[in-house]
């Protein structure tokens, strides 16, 4: 796999939110990436960012062009310094929360994206990492 | 910055701020709509006399230093000021460099014979200059930011309009974001709506949400819910195809919710629920005479 292009944006507060989203959709609509699969990573990658503010504190987002076979796909890294999550497994789990909303958040991107990568270590942070490929399904 | 070149500027002060201020005027970005000839005149005054000052101190050269203290003050509320008066980052980064040039000029003069000396004393103000150029820069940006700000909490407050569209029935676009400020403000009015018109159908339409993910979806099923106990029931219309695949996906449950892909579709759906019925009247006036579109 081979990056294009990469660029960061801080996200502290909840306008960033929208100037990320943003941004994310010119990425996908460069490489000519369907309307549905620019929702659908448009969506991971919103629910991705509101937890890294919401549990994380903020963080730094990582917006990358990727090529592989000469597919392109972008990518998206969310990197926080929050207290990071205890049990990845029951974070993952549909409908888990521990800030009283749906929890579909963690489960939900991870479907809606071709790859999905979650590293965390209490005490230190989060790091998830998603890809969507131009014609993945 | 030696003591020789603080004297010369001070001493110069008169013919640099004459100088700085017709450098300022001549740039013909500079607009005199946002700001009188006079106030900047007064402003670029107080600015000079107080930098003036800080060149004649121990450590001209630390801009971090408690004699820039109160330039860093001026300097901030200018940037401020023009950030909010709509003034661009040229326009404003150019109060400070209009300034560097009238005084490199009077160090030219000053040093002349003396090139070694002139050249090191240059370098030394251009480091001031430019460390003072990034705080306006950085201070623009901030003043920006909160103008911004402003504008999207007013936004906020202005497009959550709740129309009446027919006897009980209500219906409320949703354009934008919905967080969790912008649903407490639409609930509001919607359930007051509700209370004063004594509605029983709401329409949430949500042709102008671009982005439905978890949090999204959980402020409309509150709505919904506090709506139902209002005694009203809502309708969630205006759900494009790319956004029901990807509420599928992401596990959002809605089988409870009443949904439409079209506001028109919704419409039709409250009139069967409060068995209302709408026909095409029969034409039986002459054509082109005024039609009875049945209302
Ligand atoms: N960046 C993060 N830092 C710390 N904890 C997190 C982070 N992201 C998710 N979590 C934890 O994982 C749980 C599940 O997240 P998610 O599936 O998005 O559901 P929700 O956001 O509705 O709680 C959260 O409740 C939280 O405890
Ligand atoms: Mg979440």
């Amino acid at each position: 796999m081979i990056v294009i292009s990469k660029e960061k944006l801080t996200i502290q507060k909840e306008q960033d939110v929208v100037l990320f989203r943003n941004r994310i959709k010119e990425l996908a609509t460069k490489i000519g990436m369907s309307l549905v699969n620019q929702t659908k990573l448009i969506t991971a990658a919103s629910e991705l960012v509101r937890n890294m503010l919401r549990y994380g504190g903020g963080g730094i987002t990582h917006l990358e062009i990727v090529s592989k076979n000469s597919i392109p796909g972008v990518r998206l890294i969310f990197v926080d310094e929050g207290p990071g999550i205890k049990d990845i497994t029951l974070a993952m789990k549909d409908g888990y929360s521990t800030g009283k909303s749906l929890g579909l958040g963690l489960p939900g991107a991870k479907r809606l994206v071709n790859e999905f990568d979650l590293k965390s270590e209490p005490g230190k942070g989060t790091t998830v990492t998603i890809i969507r490929w131009k014609n993945g399904l | 910055m030696n003591k020789e070149s603080a004297a010369a500027l001070k001493g110069k002060k008169k013919q640099i701020l004459e100088n700085w201020m017709a450098n300022q005027l001549k740039d013909a970005a500079l607009r005199d709509d946002l700001m009188s000839v006079s106030e900047l005149q007064q402003q670029s005054e107080e600015f000079l006399s107080t930098l003036l000052k800080a060149f004649a101190s121990p450590n001209a050269e630390d801009t971090d230093s408690a004699g820039y203290e109160s330039i860093h003050d001026i300097l901030s509320e200018i940037s401020i000021t023009r950030a909010r008066q709509g003034f661009s980052p040229r326009e404003t980064s150019a109060y400070i460099l209009s300034l560097k040039e009238v005084l490199s000029q009077v160090l030219e003069d000053r040093f002349k014979d003396e090139t070694a000396i002139l050249y090191r004393e240059i370098i030394s103000m251009n480091k001031i200059m430019d460390s003072l150029s990034l705080v306006t820069m950085e201070t623009y940006i901030k003043g920006r930011e909160e103008v911004i700000l402003r504008q999207t909490n007013e936004m906020s407050e202005i497009s959550t309009p709740v129309i009446r569209v027919w006897e009980g029935i209500l219906a409320l676009p949703i354009i934008g974001t919905l967080d969790s400020a912008r649903t407490q403000v639409v609930m509001e009015a919607l359930l007051e709506e509700i209370v004063a018109t004594g509605s029983r159908i709401a329409i949430l339409d949500i042709s102008g949400v671009p982005t439905v993910d978890s949090l999204v979806a959980q402020h409309l099923i509150k709505t919904v819910s506090a709506a139902r106990l209002m005694g009203a029931e809502c309708i969630i219309s205006g759900i494009r195809a790319e956004i029901a695949q990807t509420i599928v996906h992401l596990g959002i449950d809605l089988t409870n919710i009443y949904t439409k892909a079209t506001l028109a579709s919704a419409l039709k759906m409250s009139f069967s629920m409060l068995s209302i019925q709408v026909s095409k009247a029969a034409q039986n006036g002459p054509v082109g005479s005024k039609q009875n579109f049945g209302f």
